[in-house]
């Protein structure tokens, strides 16, 4: 088992503690609800999609923990602005990542910033923290209104 | 015995010998379910190994052993109830089994639209969804006797609830979440009143302290083999015999029946015609080796042993700065649930793993506690005799670490 700070470093705290694009948008058109019902993890996501495809604004609001918080808010992050093509794109890298199936460290990616869950496969009980932000996005541009991770 | 030896007892535990994340174990999560001392799991395999059959039909030799064990908890589990006689005690597969069994079995016969159920807002949910699915059949109506800020049922609130149409309660002996050591005696004595018969949960109780039905006067109760050191798969409802006997069978098959014909299938007598199907043998037998265990380790030990815990427990987790109990009611069992604030009991969890702490984080399946005091989740440290002063200060300093992380 990796140092348990290689987990909670100091970014997952700082964005747990200060999360971006925190509330409810404004003039949103997609939105879904995410719920995990194992540990009671509860977000919205809000995004502003234009007619050009691309994502205007994101934002998230609900309760979690330092995982399902911080990954929500550096998901908003690395979305904004980005076309409807890439968010899928970034979802893939991402979800195989917490499966182990994509490295970092080796293989190319687009990852950036988001790349600090990477060691998260090694608590398969947080993998659902880290991917239930990403889950409920892909839901709301799929017109889902909520999304379970049970 | 008459000195109480933690250190001894934990040699008792094969796996308290186990190393997590490179520390020894510290096995904080008891309320989840107990460990297993070595004389339960040579019984498991005891069967397996040397007497397996199937029980109440063989006349051969294994089949006559496997029986005879197996009769023979069902006397120990009588003893250990201080109930009356043996056919009081059906083996079930835990205590949601049983509670569900009553709420089929007796609702169905006995229940009818605008009858009253009364629960507390303290029950697990295995204690909550059995009577809703009874309420939506039958147009039952289900009653919640409140709870206050420590976390104590309020009598003057459970006294309201009771009237005329009041057919049945079901509370819980300890609470799970929150250690709350409910006052079933005079409860029970209340729904009395109104003739109104009463099923206690003692699925948190019969770890900690001697569970009398006869003293109690309870109509049910039920609890979990997993939980009394026991294995997992194995539970006990306890019946008054007439309740029991005018109550309709709860699953038809075989062993439950006196005679079938086509036409007509008559059932058997007590307790066989609420154990339909070959039952969990070994889990019975295991259950037995448990009660054998806890009997010779003596109740009286155990509680004074967990209520110094308890105490040393609670004055040292207060220490930390900003935490809060959640349950301080006056009479508690050795359960301590709790908060940090701005730290999610989940990450709280994951970080003392790291230290080989093993403590429960979630809404422990009682959602309206949760909602009750505002808090999506708890931390839970629930502990048992064969844990040490030494593995609170462990606990206490894994939180110091959650802090510094999230400092």
């Amino acid at each position: 088992m990796p140092d348990i700070n290689e987990l909670y470093q100091q970014t997952i705290i700082e964005h747990h503690k200060k999360p971006r694009n925190f509330g409810k948008l404004e003039h949103y058109t997609h939105h879904a609800e995410g719920y995990n019902p194992l540990c009671g993890d509860h977000l919205h996501v809000y995004l502003r999609v234009g007619a050009d495809q691309i994502i205007q604004d994101v934002s998230f609001e609900g309760d979690g923990c330092a995982i399902s918080r911080s990954s929500a808010s550096l998901m908003t992050e690395s979305l904004k602005g980005k076309p409807l093509n890439t968010a899928k794109e970034l979802f893939n890298e991402f979800h195989d990542m917490l499966l182990k199936k994509l490295d970092p460290a080796k293989d190319p990616h687009h990852l950036g910033k988001l790349s600090i869950f990477a060691g998260i496969w090694q608590y398969p009980s947080r993998v659902k923290c880290a991917s239930l932000s990403w889950h409920t996005m892909t839901g709301a541009l799929e017109q889902k209104e909520s999304v379970s991770t049970e | 015995m008459n000195t109480f030896d933690p250190k001894s007892i934990r040699s008792d535990f094969p796996v308290l010998s186990r190393r997590v994340n490179g520390r020894p174990l510290v096995y904080l999560d008891n309320a989840a379910t107990t460990l297993k001392p070595q004389t339960v799991i040579s019984a498991e395999m005891d069967y397996y190994q040397n007497f397996t059959s199937n029980i109440h039909r063989g006349v051969h030799t294994l089949s006559e052993e496997a029986t005879d064990r197996y009769e023979a908890v069902r006397e120990k589990a009588r003893a250990f109830l201080n109930a009356h006689r043996s056919e009081q005690v059906i083996f079930t597969k835990g205590a949601t089994e049983a509670i569900n069994l009553v709420a089929s079995a007796y609702g169905e016969a006995f229940l009818k639209a605008g009858d009253e159920i009364i629960i507390s807002e303290m029950e697990h949910h295995s204690n909550i969804v059995p009577w809703q699915l009874l309420c939506e059949r039958k147009g039952c109506v289900l009653k919640v006797a409140p709870m206050n800020d420590r976390g104590e049922i309020i009598f003057s609130e459970f006294q309201k609830l009771l009237n005329e149409k009041t057919r049945f309660v079901s509370l819980v002996y300890i609470s799970n979440s929150l250690g709350t050591i409910n006052p079933v005696k005079k409860l029970i004595k209340e729904a009395h009143k109104y003739e109104v018969p009463v099923l206690l949960d003692a699925a948190q109780a019969v770890n900690h302290f001697a569970v009398d039905v006869h003293d109690l006067n309870c109509d049910f109760l039920v609890f979990s083999g997993h939980k009394l050191f026991g294995p997992t798969g194995v539970g006990v409802l306890y019946g008054k015999k007439e309740l029991l006997e005018a109550m309709p069978p709860y699953q038809g098959g075989g062993d439950m029946i006196a005679s079938v014909t086509f036409k007509k299938t008559t059932f058997n007598t007590l307790p066989y015609k609420f154990e339909a199907g070959t039952p969990h043998i070994a889990g019975v037998i295991g259950l037995g080796a448990a009660l054998d265990y806890v009997k010779e380790i003596g109740f009286e030990a155990i509680s004074k042993y967990e209520q110094d815990l308890l105490e040393y427990g609670t004055e040292k987790l207060l220490t930390i700065d900003g935490l809060s109990l959640i349950g301080t009611a006056s009479q508690k069992a050795a359960i301590l649930s709790f908060t940090l604030p701005g730290i999610h009991p989940h990450d709280i969890g994951t970080i003392v793993n790291k230290e080989g702490i093993a403590i429960r984080t979630g809404h422990h399946c009682t959602q309206p506690v949760m909602a009750h005091f505002q808090i999506p989740a708890t931390s839970r440290a629930s502990l048992a005799f064969y844990n040490t002063y030494d593995e609170i200060d462990q606990l206490v300093s894994a939180l110091k670490t959650v802090k510094t992380i999230f400092a």
